[in-house]
């Protein structure tokens, strides 16, 4: 992480020594810092884990966490109930990967397993938006879209509801096992529970049709891999959002690793306005600012309301996810001491240590980064599009056969063998005329369709299917070119009078 | 020993070991980690007592669930043996006919055809049937000794040719010229009409007379042939033995006559069945 701490000394975090009478207790020391043992020490393997209990908090960020969070969990659960008619014999799911049936769609998009390319386009389409993001506006996706950060806020969210804020849990947790502890803990995990299934639910959603499944599942009829995958989600969800919570951030996932990679001294990140803060001073409501003491009056409800525990006043750190919980908690005491807001903020480095000095600030949100992701994005969306729109909805491939090369016919002809493929990717019954190109006196024959040679043979492809043809060309010794001989098959639509030429060989003697 | 000194930031300690001013700290792993790695190692002795795990000197140890992949594989054969059943049934109540009409009995049997082919049949005729020097025939053109309808190649394999083991198998002798019947100027006077049946040469008028009074009760008046007899075709492009004057003349002389095992018996009614699709539909069959 950039260490930007220009001018102030390394920060002490040693609790404040109290000079009024409280009940406050010091702060916990997150799990990366502060847990480590004394100089000289031999010091501890292994960490013990520090249960986080984050306050609730109002705020501008609360907020827009909570519509993101709406937002974001409503398209994952109601989405594979989307319906689109694509016709009889053909599922109706808007969003569905059909892996039996070798087939993905998306609405009006139907994608065949040749095209996964696009997969593979919308995953780089992901991560260059995420670089963007992460350029501009720091670790947003961490603190607001990530799933994991999704589904621990409304897990959070439900144990609060059920054992109440802070406070209440810690009591709680200190507390004897009485009968209303014990029916809380069974509620909560429930209810976590019940989340965790339909999470792992609305997964199978998408890989199968989603009124049949549920059904399926309820009555016992769905296959094993379904309950499989079921269960595997609904454990995942539930021991991650409901017991590992911040353990997943802070040692399970690779991104906060190459978070440094990501930013730059422009990138609006949270930061602590340590030049105004610092040295922190206990104070009274409606107390003007002691001399020579900074904003900050310990409170600690920066570090109370964080998910992952930290403190913020300690600077950049990888367990901060960047959710801005902290910005609105301090506000809320800054206005209630009178103070000026944004303590704790969203800003770059460059603006923190321009505020710091007195001058002036900029937002640079277009640097040579942001601008090269932006093109980047434009070029792939673009080409992406691009051979969407041009795609061709029919595909031929023809296999020449290698043992017989070629079959010489009792009236001195050589014949060869193809294995022609037609992909018909249309929802419609395609018949096409099949000819030569290029081989003149050339007659073909096709097993099961056509067994007296002729010029041209008519072959039909049912709607979304590949059709398989075994085709026999005939050709007099008169028109072949040695060994080899190149010519094109020509298929033409019946329906459309599209052609298509496919280049092949003939083999000869 | 290093000294280990505290990070400021962090409060972690390092350490202790210095490279070039480059510290590493000393973070402690949670010991949920530490909890997981035990349960793994349960798991693993857990596993090893349930399922092959050990190799001892001259086995190993099977397992208290006695899994085993082979038994596994022996499962899933009987499953498609079960399965394959229904078709096999199918194809063994149909005539030739009826299969060669219905898309999706004609895929399998010529899929199912092309293994028997290449299991019992490739090592005379070839891979895919393209034939072999020494008189093996190639089965994908049209040019057939014993006829090449479905009947008459199914019959062909059930019964072979010219074997001793099967009573019905297909007969037919071709006298050795060469031994007294004919001396070698008249050979070659054969030789030569027969070349000529063909398009290739003069006629020889003493050679087409000994032609009329000895081949053409087998082979035809102009050489067409005889499915009946198996008498091959001698005015068309494909030649068992050899197209030029001397190798006619060898043939005349000693004719080389090809031997072809009954298969039924060796073989089942369905895979036989299916051999004779997979042979008609290689590009020949009529």
């Amino acid at each position: 992480m950039t260490s930007a701490e220009p001018s102030a000394p390394a920060i002490d975090a040693s609790p404040a020594v109290p000079t009024l009478p409280t009940r406050r207790r010091p702060p916990p020391k997150a799990p990366t810092g502060g847990d480590g043992p004394a100089p000289g020490d031999t010091g501890r393997l292994y960490a013990e884990h520090i249960k986080v209990q984050p306050r609730s908090v109002q705020g501008f960020w609360r907020r827009i966490k909570w519509w993101v969070l709406t937002v974001l969990l409503g398209l994952y659960y109601l989405a594979p109930w989307l319906r689109w008619d694509r016709g009889p014999g053909a599922p109706d799911q808007a969003l569905l990967v059909d892996m039996p049936g070798r087939r993905a769609y998306f609405f009006g998009i139907e994608i065949w397993p040749q095209e996964v390319y696009y997969l593979t386009g919308l995953l780089i389409l992901g991560a260059i938006g995420l670089f963007l993001v992460t350029a501009l506006f720091g670790r947003v996706w961490c603190g607001f879209t990530c799933p994991q950060t999704v589904w621990t806020d409304l897990f959070m969210w439900v144990e609060r509801k059920i054992e109440g804020d802070r406070n209440a849990r810690i009591r709680l947790d200190k507390g004897p096992l009485t009968f209303d502890k014990a029916w809380k803990k069974v509620t909560k995990h429930l209810a976590w529970l019940l989340i965790a299934l339909a999470t792992g639910g609305a997964w199978i959603m998408y890989f199968n049709d989603a009124p049949t499944v549920v059904r399926e599942f309820f009555t016992g009829q769905a296959s094993t891999a379904v309950y499989g995958f079921i269960g595997l989600f609904t454990m995942t969800t539930y021991v991650l959002a409901g017991w590992a919570r911040e353990q997943v951030c802070i040692y399970m996932c690779p991104w906060p690793r190459f978070q440094g990679a990501m930013f730059d001294e422009d990138s609006f990140i949270v930061t602590y306005e340590e030049w105004r803060g610092e040295p922190r001073a206990p104070a009274r409501k409606g107390e003007a600012v002691a001399a020579g003491k900074g904003d900050c009056v310990d409170c600690g409800m920066c570090w109370q309301v964080c998910p992952t525990g930290v403190d913020i006043r300690k600077g950049q750190q990888m367990a901060c996810i960047g959710c801005a919980l902290c910005v609105d908690a301090c506000n809320s005491v800054m206005a209630r001491f009178g103070r000026p807001p944004e303590l704790i903020t969203y800003d770059s480095i460059n603006n923190q240590l321009a505020r710091a000095r007195g001058d002036s600030t900029r937002t640079r949100l277009l640097r040579v980064r942001t601008i090269a992701y932006v093109a980047l994005l434009a070029v792939v969306a673009s080409v992406m599009v691009f051979t969407l729109a041009t795609r061709s909805r029919l595909e031929v491939n023809v296999l020449p056969d290698r043992q017989p090369l070629f079959v010489k016919l009792s009236d001195g002809s050589y014949r060869n063998g193809y294995t022609l493929k037609i992909l018909n990717m249309a929802r419609e019954t395609k018949t096409f005329l099949l000819a030569t190109e290029g081989l003149p006196g050339s007659e073909i024959t096709v097993t099961g369709i056509q067994a007296q040679p002729s010029t041209s043979v008519e072959l039909t492809v049912s709607p979304d299917d590949v059709g398989t043809f075994r085709v026999f060309v005939k050709a007099p010794p008169t028109s072949l070119a040695g060994e080899r001989t190149d010519f094109h098959f020509v298929l033409t639509d019946l329906a459309t009078r599209q052609m298509l030429n496919h280049a092949t060989i003939f083999n000869g003697p | 020993m290093a000294r280990q000194d505290v990070d400021a930031i962090t409060g972690t300690e390092t350490t202790g070991h210095e490279w070039d001013g480059i510290k590493e700290l000393n973070t402690p792993l949670p010991k949920w980690w530490l909890y997981v790695f035990y349960v793994t190692i349960v798991w693993a002795i857990i596993y090893s007592i349930l399922y092959p795990a050990w190799p001892s000197l001259s086995g190993y140890t099977r397992g208290l669930l006695g899994y085993s992949s082979r038994a596994e594989f022996n499962q899933r054969m009987a499953a498609l043996d079960a399965e394959r059943a229904v078709w096999r049934e199918k194809i063994n109540n149909s005539s030739l006919e009826q299969i060669a009409n219905d898309p999706d009995l004609l895929t399998i049997a010529i899929a199912g055809g092309r293994v028997v082919f290449a299991n019992n049949c490739a090592p005379c005729h070839g891979t895919n049937a393209v034939g072999r020097p020494g008189g093996f025939p190639a089965l994908g053109d049209d040019d057939w000794l014993w006829g090449g309808s479905l009947e008459a190649i199914h019959t062909t394999i059930e019964h072979g040719i010219r074997n001793t083991t099967d009573a019905d198998a297909r007969l037919s002798q071709m006298p050795a010229y060469g031994e007294g019947l004919l001396d070698r100027n008249q050979i070659a006077a054969v030789a030569q009409h027969v070349l000529f049946l063909g398009g290739h040469g003069a006629d020889d008028a003493t050679g087409a007379a000994i032609f009329a009074d000895n081949c053409a009760a087998c082979h035809g008046e102009l050489g067409k042939g005889n499915h009946e007899l198996g008498a091959p075709n001698l005015t068309d492009q494909i030649w068992l033995y050899g197209n030029d004057k001397n190798a006619i003349i060898q043939q005349i002389t000693h004719p080389k006559q090809g031997v072809m095992p009954a298969w039924q018996g060796r073989l089942s009614e369905t895979e036989i069945k299916q051999a004779a699709i997979y042979v008609h539909s290689l590009g020949g069959g009529e």
